[in-house]
């Protein structure tokens, strides 16, 4: 065979079969395309999308808290900071040039700038980093003048919670902040960088209902993960707005009545509705600190002030409740068959076996009804009284009256004081009962405990007919409970209606109102009788308004109106809760702390009886000198505010108690 | 040229004649081809001319009326030329292993006039078959059966594979071996000497494995499970399939694809443009350019086939399988069949070099099949 023609033919069959290994070659890839392309297309379709679409989720604006009258307790406020977005700052020389420039204009120390540099390199060239916050206004506008030559700067407006009345809402209101690890439930909101959660007071409590629900935005990211655009936007739900039953005026008002005291709390109480008009302790501090980041330094001082700022002392602090007490004896003392009239002679001290009891009043009152015994506080009628009645007894009135245990009342830590009975101190104690102890219980003394709150409550009670008052702080918000969770099915009572005047109570009752107050929420009755409440009025009343009254220098100053109340000394026999919190123990702290408490509950008008108040001066010795002056001025500042008396002072006595 | 008139036998073309024979439905399905291309270069660049499709046009033009010129050369200068258009690329080749040494590190290009950078290694591939074509076409049947005959050629191939290697292109060099390979069987090397080869290779891959760079271990590894590490060394190939998967049937329309536009496509416009093809215009579109790819490798079959001279049919057939490796290895590539080894689409990725070599080759393909009654002799000369 010719030798070229076998060349060609080989060539031609081994190229033949490359064009045919071509052909086999381009059909399997044609089918691994089909493959790809129509038997997988579904999930590497869903898988693009999962690539492509993002969802982010939008905080939702914090619910603000107001006052009856609609004043602002907690609101956000616009907080200026300056970030950096580190590819804008590539063209002007880098990061660092950037905030070289940026130092000229507002404080940056070395530590914040080590920080930048860190973040924006670990971060994404597009992600705005944090430079400073809570900018000034001034410094603001320095930055907005200067922005063209700070390439990749800019004010971004973030929201920071704000207490306009700072240190007098504290106990109260509260304050925000960062989630902790611990407040972590899976609610994808908390993850949110910055989200700030009610961490103590009214913004705990209903922090579910202020919080609000959080919105989503589906946006359309690349592959480093920049924005590119947004497909869809869930606008969440703004946070409710939870109003309180608190009078700001009120509250100011007691804040800085109180805030030349070392230790004191007071309770300001409607005593049909419950409705709580001001709950202040002192001192206090700035829950705005908190809002912001509270530094270690300052947490620190906090902690350590001795006067124990950071407890609510109107529902966490625990005395003996001394004399105000007696009321709850004298009614048990009726309930047991113990007639008004019933007399004791006071020679300034009773024996009981070897023990001798004294009366505050060395050399004796004298003979005592209980009329005279409240009016006076003498201690011996109370002796003989309790003695005669038994601590049990004085323990289940004391239950009714709202005493021994929590009321309730929407704020963290609240304490539930102790009403002491023989079965409480064979359990907790493991020893009987001594007859010795029910004597100086019927004085408020020994086991007993209460809060300033719990007081209150139990003046109310006294007060107003003898209902079972609950103290609120917030009106009942629609879709959720007394404790802040949210309810599927809500009776709703309508709001109260703010800063409702004496012309307007006087009208409910015309109309026929089952109380003075329009839709407060209706208490049962405890069971008390009315001359019962009403011989215990009479002398509440007599100690203010009569002349050998304990209080009578602290009657109301006002022509038609008087306060009834009962003073209170209650002897240090050992370091009060709120001490104990402090935990400082200096040498000239013990003097202080080892005086009486000074205590006073009272009420107003005498006639018809609205408000209950309750104070307690913390080793403030004599409660007629410390204590009933100050609740003197918070009754006669309610009725001022809620209409009793017109605003340019008509009707305001100028002479001492009738 | 030496070509004295009186000696041939069939009478000298003139170039209108030449022109006449150009193959131009060849030459218009490559600027199709192109065309696809230039439009996903477009909608890479998010509907922009800028910055590749401009630039990817102008190079084509020039590219273009090039191979005309090319086409229309006496196939008698080429087979002449060969050995210096190899030897032209090698010492390119070279020139970039120097001028990497100087840039301090490992490249792949030289800069030409500063107009655009230009990989020698992308035309070694066409000028190594067209030296092959040359060798093999003076060598009878019974000389490409001895064995001292196959040395010259191995050594042709082994040179610029090493500085290929060096550099290090594994996927040019792959296709640079297969090209060679596909040469020898084309000229008639015996099959029992390949079949030894491929043993003697087997028993070396555990040495060529050792030689191997991690990242190109990486690339094998990756193969057998892409989507285990999805965001490491498995991402170019699952946010490929994804892409593709994702076109569907008829794709997610021009300038649509989420995939490419927002970045989760690496290199959209060169290596991985087949990808983009396929989400933006599905297996439809991808079809149609398979179709296209193996009209024009049909095409080369034909010219090859059709050729009187061994030199015409080598470097035809040579040119095409060449150009058939790299189509074949850029879309098994793309959907995850073979490991990601860097390597474009030819006419229709973005990349000058790339283009203009694929361009020369087909250059080299319709010179064949102009001068595809010219008989050549073993020495170059026309023969009877």
């Amino acid at each position: 065979m010719n030798p070229e023609k076998t060349r060609t033919k080989v060539f031609s069959r081994r190229a033949a079969l490359f064009m045919g290994g071509q052909c086999l070659v381009m059909g399997g890839l044609g089918g691994r395309l089909y493959y790809l392309q129509v038997v997988e297309s579904e999930r590497y379709a869903t898988l693009a999308e999962e690539n492509r679409i993002n969802f982010r989720l939008i905080a939702p604006p914090r619910g603000f808290i107001t006052d009856r009258n609609g004043d602002y307790l907690a609101i956000n406020v616009q907080n200026y900071r300056v970030v950096l977005v580190r590819e804008q700052a590539k063209n002007a020389g880098g990061v660092q040039a950037v905030l070289e420039k940026l130092a000229k204009l507002i404080d940056i120390n070395e530590h914040t700038m080590a920080r930048v540099l860190r973040e924006t390199e670990s971060r994404r060239a597009f992600v705005p980093i944090t430079v400073a916050e809570n900018l000034s206004w001034q410094e603001v506008s320095r930055i907005g003048v200067n922005q063209p030559d700070l390439p990749g700067v800019s004010i971004d407006v973030g929201q920071t919670r704000h207490y306009p009345y700072s240190e007098h809402m504290a106990h109260v209101v509260g304050y925000v902040g960062a989630v902790s690890e611990a407040e972590q439930n899976g609610d994808p909101l908390l993850d949110l960088p910055g989200f700030r959660i009610g961490k103590n007071g009214i913004e705990k409590h209903y922090d579910l209902a202020l919080r609000g629900s959080s919105g989503t935005s589906k946006v359309e990211v690349n592959a480093l993960g920049r924005v590119i655009r947004e497909i869809d936007r869930q606008e969440g739900q703004p946070g409710r707005e939870v109003k309180l039953t608190l009078d700001m005026r009120l509250q100011d008002f007691a804040g800085a009545r109180l805030r030349d005291e070392k230790a004191a709390s007071a309770v300001v109480m409607d005593v049909h509705s419950g409705d709580v008009l001001a709950l202040v302790s002192v001192p206090s501090y700035d829950p705005n600190a908190f809002s912001e980041g509270i530094g270690a330094a300052e947490w620190q001082t906090l902690v350590k002030n001795p006067y124990g700022p950071l407890t609510n002392k109107a529902i966490a602090g625990q005395y003996s409740p001394g004399s105000t007490f007696k009321m709850a004896v004298a009614l048990a003392a009726m309930e047991n068959g113990i007639q008004p009239d019933h007399t004791v002679f006071c020679p300034g001290h009773v024996e009981l076996g070897d023990r001798r009891f004294h009366c505050w009043k060395r050399h004796g009152h004298g003979s005592m009804d209980m009329h005279s015994a409240i009016e006076q506080s003498c201690d011996v009628w109370f002796y003989d009284v309790a003695r005669r009645v038994g601590v049990d007894r004085i323990a289940a009135v004391c239950n009714r009256l709202g005493l021994g245990e929590t009321t309730g009342i929407e704020l963290l830590g609240e304490r539930g004081g102790l009403i002491p009975t023989r079965a409480w101190k064979r359990e907790k104690r493991g020893q009987p009962w001594h007859m010795g102890e029910t004597l100086v219980v019927g004085i408020g003394q020994g086991f007993v405990l209460s809060t300033p709150l719990q007081l209150a409550v139990m003046t109310a009670r006294l007060v107003n007919g003898g209902k079972a008052v609950t103290p609120r702080l917030a009106y009942p918000l629609d879709g959720f409970d007394k404790n802040g969770q949210p309810v599927v099915n809500d009776l709703q009572n309508e709001d109260m209606p703010p800063g409702e005047t004496l012309a307007e109570a006087a009208e409910a009752v015309a109309s026929g109102g089952p109380s003075p107050t329009r839709n407060a929420p209706d208490f049962q009755t405890l069971g008390f009788r009315q001359d019962h409440l009403k011989s215990l009025l009479d002398a509440m009343n007599a100690v203010v308004n009569s002349d050998r009254g304990t209080a009578r220098k602290s009657a109301l100053r006002y022509a038609d109106y008087a306060m009834g109340g009962k003073t209170g000394t209650s002897q240090v026999r050992r370091i009060s809760q709120a001490e104990r919190d402090a935990g400082i123990r200096s040498g000239e702290d013990i003097a202080w702390r080892l005086r009486d408490h000074a205590l006073f509950v009272g009420y107003a008008p005498v006639h018809a009886p609205r408000y209950a108040v309750s104070v307690v001066v913390e080793h403030a010795e004599g409660g007629s000198r410390a204590a009933a002056p100050i609740a003197r001025d918070l009754l006669e500042e309610v009725l001022r505010l809620q209409g009793y008396v017109t605003a340019d002072g008509v009707g305001v006595k100028t002479g001492g108690a009738g | 040229m030496a070509i004295r008139h009186g000696e041939l036998r069939q009478p000298e073309m003139t170039l209108t004649q030449k022109i006449w024979q150009i193959n131009w439905s060849m030459w218009l399905l490559l600027g199709l081809c192109v065309a696809i291309g230039i439009a996903m270069q477009y909608s890479a660049a998010n509907g922009s001319w800028d910055p590749w499709a401009k630039k990817q046009f102008v190079i084509y033009s020039v590219a273009a009326v090039s191979i005309l010129v090319l086409a229309v050369i006496d196939i008698r200068i080429v087979l002449r030329y060969a050995y210096v258009a190899y030897g032209f690329s090698f010492l390119m080749l070279v020139g970039v292993e120097i001028y990497g040494a100087m840039a301090g590190g490992a490249e792949r290009w030289l800069p030409v006039f500063g107009l655009f950078n230009f990989q020698p290694s992308e035309l070694m591939k066409f000028t190594l078959i067209l030296a092959l074509a040359r060798y093999f076409h003076k060598l009878s049947y019974e000389d490409v059966g001895r064995l001292s005959y196959l040395v010259v050629p191995s050594l042709l191939v082994a040179a610029p594979m090493v500085l290929i290697l060096r550099q290090p292109d594994l996927g040019t060099a792959v296709v640079m071996a297969g090209g060679g390979v596909c040469m020898f069987i084309l000229a008639g090397v015996r099959w029992w000497k390949f079949a030894l080869v491929g043993i003697a290779g087997i028993a070396a891959s555990p040495f060529i494995w050792g030689m191997m760079h991690p990242y190109q271990k990486q690339r094998v590894m990756v193969l057998f499970d892409p989507e285990s590490d999805p965001l490491g060394k498995g991402y170019h190939i699952l946010q490929s399939k994804i892409a593709m998967g994702a076109g569907g049937i008829s794709g997610r329309g021009f300038t649509k694809g989420s995939q490419s536009h927002l970045n989760f496509l690496p290199e959209k416009q060169t290596d991985f443009i087949f990808t983009m093809l396929a989400e933006e215009f599905g297996l439809l579109g991808c079809i149609g350019l398979m179709a296209l790819y193996l009209v024009l490798m049909a095409y080369g079959f034909g010219i090859a086939l059709r050729a009187r001279s061994q030199f015409g049919r080598l470097l035809a057939m040579g040119c095409i399988v060449a150009f058939s490796f790299y189509v074949f290895i850029n879309i098994a590539m793309v959907m995850g069949v073979i490991p990601v080894v860097g390597l474009p689409l030819p006419l229709v990725s973005h990349g000058g070099s790339a283009l203009l070599a694929v361009m020369f080759g087909f250059g080299l393909i319709m010179n064949v099949f102009v001068h595809r009654d010219v008989r050549i002799g073993r020495q170059g000369d026309s023969q009877s």
